[in-house]
């Protein structure tokens, strides 16, 4: 091996380190708890690991539920940004229609804006109809920052399989939505999984828009912001801690699909 | 006949979810923002401007923005260079890698919150090494140049990831024959980067630029979690008068304010890196 080989090497592995590193020391805090954040200072390896201060955090009034909400909220998000995704995706895949255009510039559009920051005016209207402060009315607003995405994957997703393959499926018998959906839809499935997967953890990631549209029914996000500057650091790094492990876990489940998708939506 | 209004039907849901979503509280964001008690006009901006911590998070989003995003990108293609060398193992760094895009900014915010506190893991590493005596406390107002750093770094670590993706797959779209090329007629590899390979990414580039810097625009939850109410960024303000002073109008003033920003940055990165038609691959 020579030597900028080696260099190289060194650099690829400081650099996963810089990654993984950061986040082992913060589950080394929130598995420690106390004795661990006060130390000083602190021992090379991090030892002592219980797991008493995440069900110490776990027991408090109000997380697990937020847990709950959180993913309620998540789930709905990732239900409605399939839902309204996937037809469209489809319709611009395989059919050229007048306003085709309009309508993904429109979708673009959306990533040229804040999105979040909409939930602001909305509070008033959710009040209105009941949508405040429930996980319905978060994940409404969730589903507008995750559809583009949705849109625009499933997309392309649709146009990657052959339009001959349905059209042996019409010429045996079946109706278009039949042929879309025995034959089109197992095909795309691993996307449409990698679409919703990632709606999910739009959601479930989204802190802005949670706090504005919550009051007491938080999600785990909203939660955790909200108590940040009045409870122990142990606490907000156990909260951490469970945020993290869902979206590290979904983010291996796509990993195969991250660049398919990354590369396709951000033309 | 109903072949022809099927893709319609298809959008529809869609496009009505968008408008009542995302159009009509843009509208109605802009509406608040300039309506005042005796009517419309720049009272809310008047306020948003007089208050105490504007000037400061107009400051601190343009730093925070204008060295945040570099730094990725700088940082986001080097590691995207890095992997072409690669062979074995490839998907298992790539993965570890791009993991921080998958966190929450709240989450990227806590994790350097533990690496930074006075009593955190840089602190003690500093000790170790013999340069520091005692817990440091970095993260308060009376420290603002390493609060800065810190929400940078932080937002750096997580952010960058989603950059590498990016560019990752737009170098996939590049063909290797023009480097080879190039590296038959002498270029040196540096070259063959700043002559072939930067100009071939520019769509990328541009999509990656354009998100990051209106998400950067957009940054919150980092800075609270690691500077509390002591650094004050423009939606944290926004946050403020909305939750707190109970203002609405001020908050959607700060919204405004924000909006224009990202769409200003969009504009600006769309025109500055025009890929012409001829030029696409």
């Amino acid at each position: 091996m020579t030597g900028r080989r080696a260099l190289y090497l060194a650099g690829v592995v400081a650099i996963c380190a810089w990654v993984l590193v950061p986040m082992w020391l913060l589950a080394a805090n929130a598995l420690g708890g106390q004795p661990v954040i006060a130390a000083w200072p602190k021992p090379w390896i991090p030892l002592s690991i219980s797991f008493a201060t995440l069900a110490e955090f776990l027991a408090i009034e109000g997380v697990f539920r937020a847990m709950l909400i959180g993913f309620e909220v998540a789930v709905l998000c990732t239900l409605f940004s399939v839902a309204l995704g996937l037809p469209a995706g489809y319709a611009l895949a395989r059919y050229s229609f007048r306003g085709a255009n309009a309508f993904r510039l429109m979708v673009l559009l959306t990533r040229a804006f804040p999105v979040g920051i909409l939930a602001l005016p909305l509070t008033v209207g959710f009040i209105r109809l009941g949508l405040y402060d429930t996980p319905l009315g978060i994940a409404l607003m969730h589903t507008a920052l995750a559809l583009p995405f949705a849109v625009l994957v499933s997309a392309s997703l649709f146009q990657a399989i052959p339009r001959e393959l349905e059209e042996a499926a019409w010429v045996f018998g079946c109706s278009p939505f039949q042929a879309a959906w025995r034959v089109v839809m197992p095909l795309a499935l691993p996307g449409v999984s990698a679409v919703a997967i990632f709606a999910f953890v739009i959601s479930w990631n989204e802190v802005f828009a949670a706090s504005v549209l919550s009051a007491r029914n938080r999600t785990l996000t909203a939660y955790l912001l909200a108590m940040l500057s009045e409870s122990p650091l142990s606490y907000q790094f156990a909260g951490g801690l469970l945020l993290i492990v869902p979206s590290v876990l979904f983010i291996f489940l796509v990993r195969r699909h991250l660049f398919a998708m990354w590369g396709i939506a951000s033309r | 006949m109903r072949g022809r209004a099927l893709p319609y039907l298809l959008v529809a849901p869609a496009v009505i979810f968008l408008t009542v979503l995302f159009f009509v509280p843009l509208v109605q964001t802009i509406a608040l923002a300039f309506q005042t008690s005796n009517g419309t006009g720049f009272g809310n901006f008047v306020r948003m401007a007089d208050d105490l911590n504007f000037h400061d998070a107009v400051v601190n989003t343009f730093r925070f923005v204008g060295l945040a995003v570099p730094l990725q990108l700088a940082a986001a293609m080097g590691m995207a260079m890095m992997l072409r060398h690669l062979g074995r193992g490839r998907d298992m760094v790539l993965w570890i890698w791009t993991i921080p895009l998958g966190l929450s900014d709240l989450a990227a915010g806590l994790i350097w919150l533990a690496m930074l506190n006075d009593r955190g893991y840089l602190a003690s590493l500093l000790f170790h090494l013999g340069l520091v005596a005692e817990p440091q406390s970095w993260l308060t107002y009376e420290t603002p140049i390493a609060l800065f750093v810190a929400v940078v770094i932080a937002e750096f670590w997580r952010a960058t990831a989603i950059v590498v993706v990016i560019l990752v797959a737009g170098l996939q779209l590049v063909p290797k024959e023009y480097a080879e090329a190039a590296s038959v007629f002498g270029a040196s590899p540096w070259r063959i980067f700043t002559r072939i390979t930067l100009p071939l990414m520019k769509p990328s580039i541009q999509s990656a630029l354009i998100l990051r810097t209106v998400l950067a625009f957009e940054a919150f939850a980092v800075v609270i979690a690691i500077g509390g109410r002591n650094f004050p960024v423009l939606v944290s303000e926004a946050y403020n008068w909305q939750n707190f002073n109970q203002e609405p109008a001020v908050a959607a003033a700060y919204a405004v304010v924000v909006m224009v920003l990202s769409l200003v940055a969009t504009v600006v990165w769309l025109r500055v890196l025009r890929t012409p038609e001829e030029q696409r691959a």
